[in-house]
């Protein structure tokens, strides 16, 4: 083996978001990661809320209480938001990872037509299905109660 | 063999997800449009309507159901995350007995939840 | 339209000139690395004449001719061919012999090493780690038949459907710009990278192959298809339309398929039967002996 002294070059975290020109697929991708945290974090907090339901109306009604108000709602929102994206976005990641929707090996004539571009049709869909789902979600948050 | 089997099992528990957590999102978020199982009327976290969903086997199971894949699948995710961070293999190890804990841990507080919910519901 | 007078050049290398500025000129920017003098690596500006239709590749050796005469980078045929000169190049990983200055559509250049490698000097990236992972996943055709593959006889059969399950991953060149691209890989030394993984599917995927099951122990592991969340990058930069991402994928419904027991297993192709009772034309002359 070479002896060489390199200088680490890893583009680290910063390579999940930025340093360098990305396509859209990426941002989908950090997207779906912030999105899927956020959930989680979310989830765990509504585990425990939810679960005074178990010591009946009283403490259900305080524990609501205690999680209501405007910024709490809007709060909600964000995480209907999240869950939407997450929800639609991971329908086409799972037809996609599974090997659904990304074309068949191919010859690569150039300009190229990769993968990316035959599953474009599916990431244009997702978005715009998550985002009808947002604002369907917020009349029934803001508007319709 | 660990990976495979693991992600086997986020896409599966993803699937059921998004059955359950399409209902549940329906039911609490969308009700004025859909008006899915809130026989009180109001509000779907009003407590006449919790107590409805509350005494209902279907609701009891698939929410524990839901409880088990949601954890399961926000904390592979979460291990995925932390993992691609590059931790060492100590590291690795602590976070994989942590996350089987919190995970556990939590799907015992809401299941007995959704258990107690239901006998509750019952007797009153 | 009047015709072209002889010499003139046509309204297309007119255009590329045209986004250079009237000067045709342009500003180098290169990323140094002298592991004996420097601490860290710095940024050092050059500005070059440029022409219609010169390559990032032919600016760097001008550079080196005029201005830069220390400046290290890995090249060699020139012809996006041998993979040598995979390069970060405005933001993006690509190869310097197949990038035209004139398409970055800007006065400066931007040249730095592939990032996620170590560097080793200048422009010259440390690979050792991606072709480790490459032999690794075993890149090679695996059977059972030991003696006939060592000295063959005949052909193995394989048809053109067949042929096409494959072919096009075997066109990677190991250049390492998806490694550079990966965002997995930016943070995870474990990760196999796109490269390793789009050739284990090359190899899986070959009618020929039989090593899907000694391939698995790497693959079904944390080094494995998934770590790749399908962020695109590597299928984005390939400069030989590889599509990593689309063989990762692929693979991952293998493994899945085979975790489920329903991935179907079918045995390696047969040896083509040999012709018998073809004469050799005499105006062909007779194969060599063999040298290995
Ligand atoms: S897949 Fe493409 S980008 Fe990656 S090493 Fe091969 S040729 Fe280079
Ligand atoms: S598609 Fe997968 S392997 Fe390719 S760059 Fe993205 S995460 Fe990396
Ligand atoms: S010099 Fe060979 S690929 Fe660029």
């Amino acid at each position: 083996m070479l002896d060489v002294r390199g200088h680490p070059n890893r583009l680290g975290l910063w390579g999940w978001l930025g340093g360098g020109r990305w396509g859209t697929d990426r941002y989908l991708y950090t997207l779906h990661r912030l999105t899927g945290l956020g959930l989680l974090g979310y989830f765990v907090l509504h585990i425990i809320v939810t679960s005074s339901r178990a010591f009946g109306q009283q403490a259900w009604e305080q524990a609501m209480a205690r999680v209501s108000g405007p910024l709490f709602l809007i709060g909600e929102y964000l995480v209907f938001i999240a869950f939407a994206f997450h929800a639609i976005n991971g329908i086409r990641l799972v037809l996609i990872e599974l090997g659904i929707g990304v074309g068949k090996p191919i010859e690569p004539v150039y300009p190229y037509r990769t993968s990316l571009d035959v599953q474009r049709p599916l990431a244009v869909g997702a978005v715009l299905l998550a985002a009808v789902l947002a604002v369907v979600g917020g009349l029934d948050f803001f508007v319709w109660h | 063999m660990r990976d495979q089997s693991l992600w086997t099992w986020h896409v599966i528990a993803g699937v059921v997800i998004l059955v359950f957590l399409g209902l549940h999102m329906g039911v609490m978020h969308l009700d004025a449009l859909l008006g899915l199982f809130n026989p009180e009327g109001g509000h779907p976290i009003d407590w006449g309507n919790v107590l409805a969903r509350m005494k209902s086997g279907f609701f009891t199971v698939t929410y524990v159901v839901l409880l088990g894949a949601a954890l399961f699948h926000g904390l592979y995710g979460l291990r995925n995350i932390v993992y691609e961070l590059g931790p060492g293999a100590g590291l690795r190890s602590a976070v994989n007995a942590v996350l089987w804990i919190a995970g556990l841990a939590l799907f015992a507080i809401g299941s007995w939840a959704a258990w107690a919910a239901s006998r509750l519901a019952t007797t009153l | 339209m009047p015709p072209a007078l002889p010499g003139a050049r046509p309204d297309f290398i007119q255009d590329i000139a045209m986004t250079n500025g009237n000067s045709e000129h342009v500003t180098y920017r290169v990323k140094h690395f002298d592991p004996d003098r420097d601490q860290a690596p710095r940024w050092q500006e050059y500005r070059i004449a440029s022409s219609a239709g010169m390559t990032v590749l032919e600016g760097l050796w001008q550079l080196k001719e005029t201005q830069a005469p220390g400046l290290a980078w890995r090249a060699s045929c020139r012809m996006g061919v041998c993979g040598s000169c995979g390069m970060w190049i405005n933001g993006k990983a690509r190869l310097a012999c197949n990038t035209q200055i004139a398409e970055l559509e800007s006065s400066f250049v931007t040249v730095a090493p592939l990032p996620n490698f170590d560097i080793v000097r200048d422009l010259v990236p440390d690979l050792t780690p991606m072709f480790d992972a490459h032999t690794v996943v075993l890149p090679f055709l695996i059977r059972s038949d030991r003696a006939e593959q060592e000295s063959p006889t005949v052909e193995y059969h394989q048809s053109r459907e067949e042929l096409e399950r494959y072919l096009q991953f075997s066109y990677c060149i190991k250049c390492g710009c998806c490694m550079a691209a990966c965002p997995t890989f930016a943070t995870d030394a474990l990760y196999s990278g796109p490269m390793p993984l789009t050739q284990a599917q090359r190899y899986n995927s070959d009618s020929r192959d039989d090593g899907f099951g000694q391939r698995k122990t790497v693959l079904a592991g944390t080094a494995g298809p998934w770590r790749c969340h399908y962020a695109g990058e590597c299928s984005r930069v390939c400069p030989k339309g590889v599509d990593p991402a689309k063989a990762i994928q692929l693979m991952k419904r293998e493994l899945v398929l085979d975790f489920l027991r329903l991935r179907r297993h079918s045995r390696p192709t047969d040896l083509v039967e040999k012709p018998e009772g073809i004469k050799r034309r005499p105006d062909i002359p007779e194969a060599p002996a063999r040298t290995v």
